[in-house]
């Protein structure tokens, strides 16, 4: 119940903050990552060890005992929880063809000496067995081999742009150790158009009902086709498939620096906060002159007003946007090279502007309006907004194996759940035109009835007449 | 209109197994102080030779039958079925009509999962207690359903609303469905392990007085635990697998580890661990039954508490916290 990292970095790094004295321990131990930690991948090697150390004996003994006949009858027979002593007309030959008659055409494997007649059935029960474990080592391998040769990357695209699949246009990327980068099909996406819907009822007001990422796929040697990918229906190209993983949206602004120049001028992609997408982002305008000019900015779909002079977005979908900005200036900066988040504002080198009364200087831009600097220092104008997706490009090599083992293995488990050996055994003892017969049955598994029937079926098939001595009819209740 | 007809079948329902349930504890207190017959079998006839034991195996699930003079007993008990009969209509109507309501399977949230599950769960006890005389479930099942249904109608509502886009899925139809059913037997195999624990301590005791003497011998009660979890396993998996492949086209992995996946494979160790210590070691009775118990907590950990308590893929009951 710790947090863990892959699905929830951010509550980890809180829970070192909170818990400053164990954190480091627990991390060293690889208690929030437990499913990639050295033990976990012990235990996993482990069931796998020990588990082919079942099947390999298991399997042979199986196939011992389907080529061989059944076991000859044990010595006495009404030690056997089923069995049924009588005399029946005949000579034994007779009595015998009669008993595996009667099992042969009820499934039975029949084995016939001088004087018995052994049978056994629910064979299929150990194959069900079997083929279940097998299967979960071939889901293990599966998964192993999945892990190995599989990646997964994700890329943010603004409707209007377009993501070639190659190693350099995606944001994260994380792969096993055996990706090579020629398992990425060549393909450009454009996303053309994101159609996005929202409950406008009284009801989860303002929940996503319906996702729709129109766009052009031109493959490497191929025309230029108009795709959808959506939510359960991701677009597959190639080996790889294109999934939707979310939405934002980037305003669309230009920034005019203090000699009138446009210095930037296109869409920002900013990243939602809450469910009412409340985005922040960051503006750069590092070409700016006399000053570069950087502006850290909310962004909100549906204004409105609440409490003292703040505003919030009250509704995920665009129905009054605003841009919230505030502005840092400061003297231009050398190129270094080093590579800067997009999404976070280095403020080393810069003076955020303020007001004559010293207040920091906040503007708020409704849709196709304009800021003036303060002592002209430029501007800053909220043109428009697009929408912008995340997409997961990825393989799941290995995936196919898993999805046969397991259904298979449900199959067998199926089997070996209800198939219920049996074996049943018929001696006889030749004596003057009367013979002595001994019919009992063993069942090998727990949670069968009708033993005690099948004991008395088969007797009544040997000809039995004199009863003389029977397992009382204590049918499992 | 529907939405409120539908509401309305539900909380009737839940007030009428409540009533059922009354109906049941005043059965078995009615009981009180007759003695127990000697688990001296109920014998069954055997059939002539039909092989498949099948059909007197299951009437033998019936509990010993009543000694003259508890006429009041079996017409409480009789009443109590019926009046779940009548629970189960107009909950089986609830959901059918929370479905046209909202125009798509009702299965998008917990309120109408919950309620989907429970009805599978009633018509299967209502099968198992007309068909093979399985009644004496009555008052665990009653329980389950008016704590059930009670708590659907009261904290887990919310009104009828549209699908979420990760649900536009044929697998979400099957897995639900899937998880449904084998939630249902997991559950009768749960109770039936209970019960197996309060009758066996009873026997152990010497015979026993009450109610606990209606109840099938302790070796059944183990066996009947036994078979639903047997059945509801391979379902199970199925289950998970199923999410697997859904969770493939959604996010394009299979297994991520998120929460209700970990602790779906959680729930389905302890039923592997309980099918391989009965089948391979020969574990019966108390210790069996204690792990069957151990498996439907974490069901129902994994069912109520992950969707409440952490947030992940599954946080779909739709409640606002």
């Amino acid at each position: 119940l710790l947090p863990q990292r892959p699905t929830d970095p951010i509550r980890v790094s809180e829970y070192f903050t909170a818990n400053p004295a164990v954190a480091p321990w627990l991390n060293r131990l690889g208690f929030f990552d437990v499913f990639g930690s050295v033990w976990f991948a012990a235990i996993y090697l482990v069931l796998f060890i020990s588990l082919i150390g079942c099947i390999l004996p298991r399997t042979a003994t199986y196939l011992k005992a389907l080529r061989d006949l059944p076991a000859r009858p044990p010595g006495k027979l009404d030690t056997l929880p089923g069995h049924t002593i009588g005399t029946a007309p005949g000579s034994p030959a007779e009595v015998l063809d009669a008993a595996q008659a009667q099992l042969r055409a009820r499934g039975y494997r029949v084995r016939r000496e001088v004087d018995s007649v052994s049978a056994e059935r629910g064979y299929l029960r150990e194959t069900g067995n079997l083929v279940f474990h097998i299967c979960l080592v071939l889901t293990l391998i599966g998964l192993a081999w999945g892990s190995l040769f599989s990646f997964k990357g994700t890329t943010i695209v603004v409707e209007g742009q377009a993501f070639s699949n190659t190693l350099t246009q995606y944001d994260e990327f994380g792969s096993g150790a055996g990706f090579n980068p020629s398992m990425l099909t060549p393909f450009t996406l454009r996303l053309d158009e994101f159609d996005v819907r929202f409950e406008t009822g009284p009801v989860q007001q303002g929940a996503a009902r319906d996702f729709k990422a129109k766009v052009s796929l031109t493959e490497a040697d191929g025309p230029t086709s108009q795709q959808v990918i959506e939510v359960n229906g991701p677009l597959l190209v190639g080996g790889n498939s294109v999934h939707l993983l979310g939405h934002g949206y980037a305003p669309v602004v230009t920034v005019r620096d203090g000699s009138g120049q446009v210095a930037f001028s296109g869409p920002v992609v900013f990243l939602p906060q809450d469910t009412n997408f409340r985005s922040d982002g960051v503006i750069k305008a590092p070409d700016a002159r006399p000053e570069r000019l950087a502006f850290e900015g909310v962004f909100l779909p549906t204004a409105a007003t609440s409490g003292p002079g703040g505003l919030v977005s009250v509704f995920p979908d665009v129905l009054n946007p605003q841009l919230l900005v505030n502005v840092w200036a400061g003297p231009p900066k050398a190129e270094t090279g080093r590579p800067e988040s997009v999404y976070a504002l280095d403020k080393t080198g810069l003076t955020q502007l303020t007001k004559d009364n010293g207040d920091p200087v906040r503007a708020g831009l409704a849709l196709g309006t304009t800021y003036q600097l303060p002592q002209g220092r430029g501007s800053i104008s909220f043109d428009g907004w697009k929408r912008w997706t995340k997409l997961q490009v990825s393989t799941a090599p290995g995936g196919w194996l898993v999805l046969a083992a397991v259904m298979l293995a449900v199959a067998g488990m199926a089997v070996s759940l209800t198939v219920r050996p049996r074996r049943l055994y018929v001696r006889v003892h030749g004596g003057d035109g009367r013979t002595v017969v001994a019919v009992a049955g063993l069942d090998r598994v727990e949670g069968r009835g009708g033993l005690t029937a099948e004991v008395a079926a088969l007797a009544a098939a040997c000809g039995l007449e004199a009863t003389l001595a029977a397992t009382e009819d204590e049918e499992e209740q | 209109v529907t939405a409120y007809y539908s509401s309305l079948a539900m909380v009737t329902s839940a007030v009428l197994y409540l009533v059922a349930m009354t109906l049941h504890a005043a059965e078995w207190a009615s009981a009180r102080g007759s003695r127990s017959r000697e688990p001296e079998r109920v014998s069954v006839a055997t059939g002539g030779g039909t092989g498949d034991g099948d059909g007197q195996h299951w009437s033998s699930y019936e509990a010993s039958a009543a000694p003259a003079g508890s006429r009041r007993e079996e017409l409480l008990g009789r009443l109590g079925l019926a009046l779940t009969a009548v629970a189960a209509l107009t909950h089986v109507i609830g959901v059918v009509l929370r479905g046209i309501a909202a125009e798509r399977a009702p299965w998008g949230n917990m309120y109408e999962f919950i309620t989907t599950s429970l009805a599978i769960a009633v018509l299967t006890y209502l099968v198992l207690a007309v068909r093979f005389g399985m009644r004496w479930l009555g008052l665990p099942v009653t329980l389950l359903l008016t704590v059930g249904q009670g708590l659907a109608v009261t904290v887990f509502y919310v009104d009828v609303s549209e699908l979420m886009p990760a649900l536009h899925s044929v697998w979400f139809v099957i897995h639900i469905i899937a998880a449904a059913t084998s939630g249902a037997a997991f559950n009768i195999g749960g109770i039936a392990a209970i019960l197996y624990l309060i009758r066996a301590r009873d026997e152990e005791r010497g015979g026993s007085a009450g109610y606990l003497s209606r109840l099938p011998s302790a070796e059944v009660l183990d066996r009947v635990s036994y078979r639903f979890l047997a059945f509801a396993f391979p379902l199970w998996t199925f289950t998970v697998a199923a999410g697997a492949i859904w969770a493939q086209f959604a996010w394009g992995r299979f297994w991520g580890w998120d929460p209700k996946e970990t602790m779906s494979l959680v729930t389905w160790i302890i039923y592997a661990g309980y099918l391989h210590a009965r089948v391979t070691v020969g574990w019966k009775g108390r210790r069996a039954a204690i792990v069957a118990i151990v498996g439907l907590v974490s069901f129902w950990f994994n069912f109520v508490g992950i969707n409440l308590l952490v947030s992940g893929l599954h946080s779909y009951s739709g409640i606002q916290r």
